[in-house]
């Protein structure tokens, strides 16, 4: 009888402290959220600001923004489907939720763009679902960015540009292509998640214009996909566009 | 003997009870057969789930959609100006109406509808959904001009749609709203995914070398460039399903999507159409103004007409467009008409 008290009050014990283990190694969890914000040297830009000539860029030229679509890729607290199309006019895809994250310290990273192990062609049923696709002859794959727009042209004219980044390619040789990944990676910083922190993520549209090169839409303002300088120059553009903004 | 009368009573109640569920059928789901290319590359079709597809339902469809009732004076149905064998077009410039007037709007082909991820339908995008599409021509004074009540009159007192309806939609009282939904249900069925072209992808076949250059100048940027809007090998739809304005006038007559939104700088913008069985569909564009596919790659190639809402995909717009040389212009064709799907047009599933 003695011997049966005694296993009843070990189970006991043994299930207890197992209750308190688990209790004590529940960690909470939290949701970080990414807001992809958009501005022009610090003026703020909504759909509402598209269509109208109201920006300078670095070289004087007067520009308008008429279509902004953008692709990031391998969000550094992202597992599985980790590629957002970002389409600021449309409002869509600006805002992205990450999850299930703990009590830790982050490094914050994204890629803007495809790295060319990821940019495969005609893989992501979303993306040709909304003419994202880069034509076959410049290497297929995806745009990085449309961004589409008018500027006021030497001849005190509005024409069109297509500011659109993709892989970098040369068909110096079309027998013989040559590939540069222009796919950039993002890194913001490390970021301290103990709440559910909204996390902004700045564009500054104005300095895919300005730094190291400054842009002559005269000169560089459509056909820029097959152009592979152009490609380069823009991709050296984009280190300063983004930055992170407010943490609340 | 009052015992017996009490189980006479539960046994009436329960042959009555059974003899209900009989009435109760059950439409048989519709098997939509996708084509392999918009499986492989594209998102799944948009089927609202208050209107799934049945075998019953695309049938009544299908009826409805050829029936001249729905029209006010039983002259004229969906398909007068939608034919079948025209890719659902009426090859008109602007489509007669029962009492003989012309709207102002080509008819547009109707197919791979359900792939219209922003479902906004009609050269201007006015009507969201095609259940809601399908509202308008009817009431329309210049299309078929018909009043909804009488039209779900005539329907009702008919010897056969009582019954269709309840075997597809679980009633026998029908309304405009099911009527709607059947033509949508029939209209989501009609998918083209079966050309030259679609053969090409697929392996199966060659193009000639017109084709093949053809399509180098549809996605070359530097010339056609027409795949930023018309879709590509990687989007079988071969339309964005967007508003642009391509370069047809320098002022509107017709506002197009401006007059849907109210923004002014939609003003000019029409739906892309697809690409697709361009053979049937002419003539082009939203007012019909060009008769050939000549004409039409001549307007890209120099005839942009500039104004402050033109699409910046248009290229070279102060000279009038990308100046294509002729050779380059007739495989552009060549390979525009490699996307005719004559199997499509035949479809008995899609006939009268």
């Amino acid at each position: 009888m003695r011997k049966k008290y005694c296993l009843l009050i070990l189970i006991l014990i043994l299930v207890t402290r197992c209750n308190e283990e688990k209790e004590c190694c529940v960690q909470p969890q939290f949701t970080i959220t990414l807001n992809f914000t958009h501005h022009w040297n610090g003026l703020k830009i909504t759909p509402q600001d598209f269509n109208e000539l109201k920006f300078t860029n670095e070289n004087g030229e007067r520009l308008s923004i008429e279509r902004l679509r953008y692709l990031v890729s391998n969000i550094s607290l992202i597992n599985g489907k980790n590629y957002h199309l970002i389409d600021v006019g449309e409002n869509s895809g600006t805002s992205i939720t990450i999850p299930e994250l703990t009590n830790e310290s982050y490094a914050l990273s994204f890629r803007f763009g495809f790295s060319d192990e990821d940019n495969t062609d005609g893989t992501y049923l979303d993306l040709n679902s909304v003419s994202f696709s880069v034509p076959g002859m410049l290497g297929g794959g995806y745009h990085f960015m449309q961004f589409d727009g008018k500027y006021i042209d030497n001849n005190n004219e509005a024409s069109g540009f297509n500011y659109h980044t993709i892989k970098a390619v040369d068909r110096t040789d079309p027998n013989n292509l040559k590939f540069e990944d222009t796919s950039f990676e993002v890194n913001l910083g490390t970021i301290e998640v103990a709440s559910n922190p909204e996390i902004e993520i700045k564009m500054n549209l104005a300095e895919w214009f300005k730094n190291p090169n400054t842009w002559n839409l005269n000169e560089l303002n459509s056909i820029l996909m097959p152009n592979f300088e152009a490609q380069k120059m823009m991709r050296e553009n984009g280190d300063s566009v983004f930055s992170l903004g407010v943490v609340n | 003997m009052k015992k017996s009368y009490i189980y006479f009573f539960a046994f009436f109640l329960l042959t009555s009870c059974s003899s209900k569920e009989e009435e109760i059928y059950t439409p048989v789901p519709y098997n939509l057969e996708i084509p392999a290319l918009f499986a492989d590359k594209l998102i799944a079709p948009i089927i609202p789930a208050d209107n799934l597809l049945t075998e019953e339902g695309v049938l009544l469809g299908k009826k409805l959609f050829f029936d001249k009732k729905l029209s006010g004076d039983n002259t004229k149905a969906c398909s007068s100006c939608h034919n079948p064998k025209k890719s659902f077009t009426d090859q008109q410039q602007f489509s007669a109406g029962i009492q003989g007037e012309f709207g102002t709007r080509n008819a547009m082909p109707l197919f791979n509808l359900a792939w219209n991820f922003d479902e906004r339908f009609a050269w201007d995008g006015k009507e969201f959904g095609l259940e809601q599409q399908a509202l308008e021509p009817v009431s329309n004074p210049i299309e078929m001009h018909a009043n909804w009540n009488l039209i779900v009159q005539k329907l009702q007192e008919s010897t056969e749609y009582p019954t269709l309806f309840l075997r597809a939609f679980g009633t026998s009282k029908i309304d405009a709203k099911l009527v709607t939904k059947a033509i949508a249900q029939f209209e989501r069925t009609l998918i083209s995914g079966d050309s030259k072209f679609d053969k090409y992808l697929l392996g199966e076949i060659s193009l000639t070398p017109e084709e093949e250059n053809g399509f180098n100048v549809f996605m070359d940027e530097a010339k056609g460039d027409c795949f930023h809007c018309h879709g590509s090998n990687n989007n079988p739809l071969w339309t964005d399903n967007a508003f642009h304005n391509n370069g047809l006038d320098t002022t509107f007559q017709d506002l197009g999507f401006g007059a849907v939104t109210g923004d002014p700088n939609d003003n000019g913008k029409f739906k892309s159409p697809s690409i697709r069985n361009l053979a049937f569909t002419a003539p082009y564009m939203h007012d019909g103004r060009f008769a050939t596919l000549d004409e039409v790659i001549n307007h890209y190639s120099e005839g942009l007409q500039k104004s402050s809402t033109i699409d910046p995909l248009m290229k070279k717009v102060n000279e009038g467009g990308v100046h294509l040389s002729l050779q380059d212009k007739n495989d552009l064709k060549a390979f525009l008409l490699s996307l005719t799907d004559r199997k499509f047009i035949n479809n008995p599933n899609f006939q009268e």
